[in-house]
């Protein structure tokens, strides 16, 4: 757990100074890469160690973009609409798994998928709230030039992204990382062995909520517009799942190096291809799901000096 | 009397929707696989008949002898080539890869067809039929009829045919049914055309009903889900029902509600069912 720590603070530390280093186009992509980040390392919690297929990230995202920007609406701070963001995932994600973590395999990822269709059309009905299918602008930070605020927004996604990996850290070496993993291996006989199964599933997925919901509020105000089918697209669960099978599930660093590798995919094909980014997207998708399910990291043992071992 | 005329819309509806749910059902009771595909099947279908009534003048109706073959060869080859690789994997893989082929296929027919929507209209029209205060329209109705009736060929295959028998084995019991002589592999492929059929036949007859547009594939299935918790996973007469309750749900919540409530309805309907009754409301083992 220590050297996890050490090796994580330092990276911490060596992507702290990248504000200083590049232009606004790359410090765009760290942002968007450290939000990836949380989305993966969030589902990791509920997906990778419970081993429960849950679609609910865009859910959480789209919750936590519109408490955010509502509540700055209607005058809060914006630091203080964040936490109010991540509360309101963790509180919705708390009572949300009481419901549906008793259902299992297709059931369980199907009514978690509907989920965030479902808050999309009442956000998208709620139009004197939410500002419906207009969408909704925010306050633009009194922080002065645009450099100044992309560096902030990158500080901001990269504190989430900490507090993410820190609590990833935490569950993995405590006792619930340790029920969790029991559940995934086989949950009835968790449950017969004094494992309090339900209440460790709703909190891997009010953990796989909270840091979503404060990632979206932060993506609301750093886009500063945000509308229903942007921020409660389906897309962000399949790529939160997609980045983490890319990593390697379960580990602790794997949904982070998914999130990069991910990332460098997408920009390269957003670039290339723009009629047909979605379709190469799948295509990658498939040949992941087909010759890598194990993730990247499994690569690692099959190198020929691993198989000695 | 309006009560009457919300009850028959939804009726007609039911009945389409009933013939999308019946192959999505039979494809996730028999594989175990979730086919995200299905919608996009749907909406090829709806092109197909488009292109075939525009460019050849052969009516939507017919288009379905076309479409069938086709499609079932489409999703044979699908299911043989690239879902039968992953077939064992956990749930969270096949859903994926199906998902990864949707995203291919929608972006293919969004290249292809563009985004804007397109409305198949037959002339002459067909007008409406009467029956005292109840209006339908007889486009409406006659697809509605057709697609219980390709449900009702489908249910007919399974119960009596000996491929039929031997998908019912298979669902049953995958591990004896090998045992018996049935060849696995190929009942999992004709199953997959058989739900790949199914789309693509419900494609003309939406088509004649709904504009067709490349971004309406996931709402058909969202529908397809509903009604399969509602019917009951892998069982035809359950999606039939399950088809008819769901139309009947939507015209009434429309009314009471307001349309843009129609969806929210139907996945807190299909969330309150997973949670009181997780095997549907006809659900059981075997599919007859």
């Amino acid at each position: 757990m220590r050297k996890d720590a050490l090796i994580a603070v330092a990276l911490c530390a060596l992507v702290g100074l990248f504000p200083y280093a590049v232009e606004a186009y790359w410090l765009r992509l760290g942002t968007t890469m450290l939000m990836y980040g949380v989305l993966a390392m969030s589902w990791n919690f509920i997906g990778g160690m419970a081993g429960y297929p849950s679609f609910a990230v865009a859910a959480f995202f789209g919750l936590g973009a519109y408490t955010g920007a509502v509540a700055q609406k209607f005058g809060v701070p914006m630091g203080l609409a964040w936490g109010l963001a991540g509360l309101c995932a963790l509180v919705f994600a708390g009572l949300l798994g009481m419901a549906l973590l008793r259902l299992r395999g297709h059931y369980f990822a199907i009514a978690s998928l509907v989920v965030a269709e479902v808050l999309r059309e009442l956000v998208n009905s709620a139009t004197d709230l939410t500002g419906g299918g207009m969408g909704l602008n925010l306050p633009v930070p009194a922080a002065s030039s645009i450099d100044a605020q992309a560096t902030f927004f990158f500080y901001a996604m990269l504190g989430v992204a900490a507090a993410t990996f820190a609590a990833s850290l935490l569950t993995a070496n405590s006792k619930l990382g340790f029920g969790l993993r029991c559940i995934q291996q086989n949950e009835s006989a968790a449950d017969m062995l004094g494992v309090n199964t339900t209440w460790y599933k709703v909190c891997a997925f009010m953990l796989s909520g909270v840091f979503v919901g404060v990632a979206g509020a932060v993506y609301a105000s750093w886009v500063n517009y945000i509308e229903p089918p942007d921020v409660f697209d389906v897309l962000y669960s399949v790529k939160a799942i997609v980045m983490v099978l890319l990593g390697g599930v379960g580990s602790l660093f794997g949904p982070l190096l998914g999130a990069a590798v991910f990332l460098s995919l997408e920009e390269l094909v957003w670039r290339k291809f723009l009629d047909v980014h979605t379709g190469v997207l799948g295509l990658l998708i498939v040949l992941l799901v087909m010759f890598l399910p194990k993730g990247l990291l499994s690569l690692s043992q099959r190198l020929p000096w691993a198989r000695k071992r | 009397m309006l009560y009457l005329q919300i009850l028959v819309n939804g009726l007609v509806l039911g009945g389409l929707y009933a013939c999308i749910a019946s192959g999505f059902s039979l494809v996730w009771g028999v594989l175990n696989v979730i086919n995200i595909l299905h919608g996009s099947f749907i909406v090829l279908g709806g092109y197909l008949a488009f292109y075939a009534y525009a460019l050849l003048g052969i009516h939507p109706f017919l288009s379905i002898l076309i479409a069938a073959p086709l499609f079932f060869a489409f999703g044979y080859a699908m299911q043989r080539t690239l879902i039968n690789r992953m077939i064992a994997a956990p749930v969270l893989l096949t859903l994926t890869l199906t998902f990864g082929l949707d995203l291919v296929l929608s972006n293919a027919m969004l290249a292809a067809f563009t985004a804007d929507f397109k409305k198949l209209i037959v002339e002459p029209p067909l007008g409406v039929v009467a029956l005292g205060t109840v209006v339908v329209p007889v486009d409406r109705l006659l697809a509605t009829l057709l697609a219980l009736g390709l449900t009702g060929l489908l249910y007919l295959l399974l119960s009596r045919s000996s491929i039929g028998r031997a998908i019912v084995a298979v669902r049953m019991d995958r591990e004896a049914a090998a045992l018996m002589g049935v060849k696995v592999k190929s009942v999992y492929a004709i199953t997959f055309g058989l739900g790949a059929l199914m789309a693509g036949a419900a494609g003309p007859l939406l088509a004649m009903i709904f504009p067709i547009s490349p971004l309406s594939g996931p709402v058909y299935l969202g529908k397809a889900f509903v009604i399969c918790v509602l019917g009951g996973l892998g069982s035809v007469p359950g999606a039939m029902i399950g088809g008819l309750a769901l139309g009947v749900v939507e015209s009434f919540g429309s009314l009471w509600f307001g349309p843009e409530h129609a969806t929210t309805l139907s996945f807190v309907l299909l969330i309150a069912i997973l949670l009181v009754r997780p095997e549907g409301l006809l659900g059981r083992k075997g599919y007859s």
